[in-house]
């Protein structure tokens, strides 16, 4: 590839990537409400399109046009700020997630790229680094509207976090002893090829305990149902966004729909062998992606309309007590193995 | 070219976050100034050409020790920090150990002055080191954090947890009361 070339690649990734996460987190909307309607056995949206298929373009045009409102005794600034913080780091983190081998999309391009936007040698830090940041989105918000129920789900996201960030960066640590390294692309390519000819080489099946781990600290990291204190209804009307309206409202689902597709991304990513599948060529590995990514976003979906909500002294019980010290000696065994078996 | 720009970008804005943390009244708008000093400070080390150090600065710093204090600070609702009346005074006329302080502050301002003048001398562009000195690698980082300066780790760790141990005796003592 001529050098000159390279920017005008990355650039159209950038625009290609933004734009795919912004339609995936208005399907999202959808697939949500038409499965959760599917499991309360009734229709969902059904009016605005065939099937209600063009909900989220309504939900987007009325959320645009409501007032914007803020409280008098609001922080101004912060106010302000708190969305574009969420969103910004949800849209960030995906900068090194890689979702595809070489391709020329079906010989549309003359030469393959990669797809991905940006390959850092410490690409799975980058992405813990950045959506570790997006909890202060959730916490300003919750703190500079100034209101108790804003407060409280923004204290209970801040502690929330704390508590899974620990279990979640332990058990991506086992994957990386693994692979033996921190590119997330080498993470995905150490797991090619096949066992006894038919079990794919994922290191799901080497670190079942991890993975159970990391699903369960990403859902709480991402605020999903059974862990969504941060706005737990019942209790806090809407926790942290109960002060927010139109645009700056929209824009906290927005964010948080984007980091399930980062989370699932990332997942597929450690776990489930990214792009490989036996049998199917690398040049047609984004499709096997895309299709394990959506199986993982329908589990979150089925998730939270099944699983009832957690009790929050019980959720921070869970998270010190047995999920941190499960994924501490999940850490400590996968060590000796690899060195006993490196050695 | 362009090293240097980012550089000055970055250093001014650590700088400036910095002295803006202490400027504050409000506890709320210093802890995010400090983490906008974290992420300048990342930018730096990024320039410096150690990515690992510059993310484990966000994760450990930003990520995770400021989602703490601004608990912390959320917890207690801190209102505006109201000065006291001597506070507004000339510093000199500050009570008691208020005025122990001033003096450190004037032996700071003395000792960064000699430092900073002390670099000048073998004073070295961005960028101009030789790779044989500059760890790269996370593999490289980990085998000399635990050979060469396993000392001076095991050390931190003991003096973190001793501020760890003697915070919870503090708080236990207040409780007893």
């Amino acid at each position: 590839m001529e050098p000159y070339i390279r920017p005008v690649v990355i650039g159209a990734m950038i625009f290609i990537v933004f734009n795919l996460l912004i339609v995936a987190s208005a399907i999202l909307v959808l697939a949500e409400r038409k499965i959760m309607g599917f499991m309360q056995q009734r229709y969902g949206p059904y009016l605005v399109g065939p099937h209600g298929m063009l909900q989220p373009i309504a939900d987007i045009l009325k959320l645009v046009f409501k007032e914007e409102l803020r409280p008098k005794g609001a922080d101004k600034w912060l106010f302000t700020l708190a969305p574009v913080l969420s969103i910004v780091t949800a849209f960030v983190a995906f900068a090194t997630v890689p979702f595809g081998a070489e391709t020329t999309l079906f010989g549309l391009l003359d030469e393959p790229i990669k797809l991905g936007i940006s390959d850092v040698n410490v690409g799975v830090l980058v992405v813990f680094a950045v959506t570790s940041m997006g909890v202060y989105g959730i916490v300003l918000a919750g703190w500079a509207s100034n209101s108790k129920y804003s407060l409280f789900g923004g204290l209970r996201a801040s502690a929330q976090m704390i508590s899974y960030e620990l279990a979640y960066a332990t058990s991506l640590a086992a994957v990386i002893l693994l692979a033996g390294s921190l590119s997330l692309r080498e993470v995905v390519d150490s797991q090619q090829g096949t066992w006894f000819g038919a079990l794919p080489q994922w290191y799901l099946f080497l670190q079942p305990i991890g993975f159970i781990i990391y699903v369960i600290a990403g859902v709480a990291e991402t605020n999903r149902a059974p862990f969504d204190f941060p706005e737990a209804e019942q209790e806090l009307v809407a926790g942290y966004n109960t002060e927010y309206s139109s645009v700056r409202f929209a824009l906290f689902p927005q964010a948080e729909y984007i980091n399930m597709v980062t989370m699932s991304a990332v997942a597929t990513d450690l776990y489930l062998g990214g792009w490989h599948f036996p049998g199917v060529p690398p040049e047609y590995g984004w499709i096997v992606f895309l299709a394990k990514v959506s199986v993982f976003l329908f589990v979150y979906i089925w998730m939270r309309w099944t699983v009832p909500r957690y009790r929050y002294d019980q959720l921070m019980k869970f998270g010190w007590k047995y999920l941190f010290p499960a994924s501490v000696l999940n850490l400590i065994a996968t060590a000796a193995l690899v060195l006993y078996f490196n050695a | 070219m362009p090293e240097t720009v980012t550089f000055y970008l970055f250093a001014a804005l650590a700088v400036g976050a910095s002295a803006l943390v202490i400027a504050q009244r409000n506890p709320m708008y210093s802890v995010l100034l400090l983490i906008a000093s974290f992420g300048a400070l990342s930018g730096l080390y990024i320039l410096l050409d150690a990515p690992f150090v510059a993310v484990a600065q966000i994760i450990i710093y930003a990520g995770a020790i400021m989602v703490l204090f601004l608990f912390v600070v959320m917890l207690l609702n801190a209102p505006k920090e109201d000065a006291a009346e001597w506070d507004r005074a000339h510093p000199l006329r500050a009570p008691g150990v208020a005025r122990w302080g001033t003096l450190l502050a004037g032996l700071l301002i003395v000792q960064l002055t000699s430092a900073l003048m002390a670099v000048n001398e073998y004073n070295t562009p961005v960028g101009a080191q030789s790779d044989a000195t500059t760890v790269n690698s996370v593999a490289d980082m980990g085998r000399a954090i635990f050979t060469r300066h396993t000392f001076a780790f095991e050390a931190t760790s003991i003096l973190i947890l001793v501020a760890m141990v003697g915070a919870v005796v503090l708080a236990r003592r207040e409780d007893n009361q």
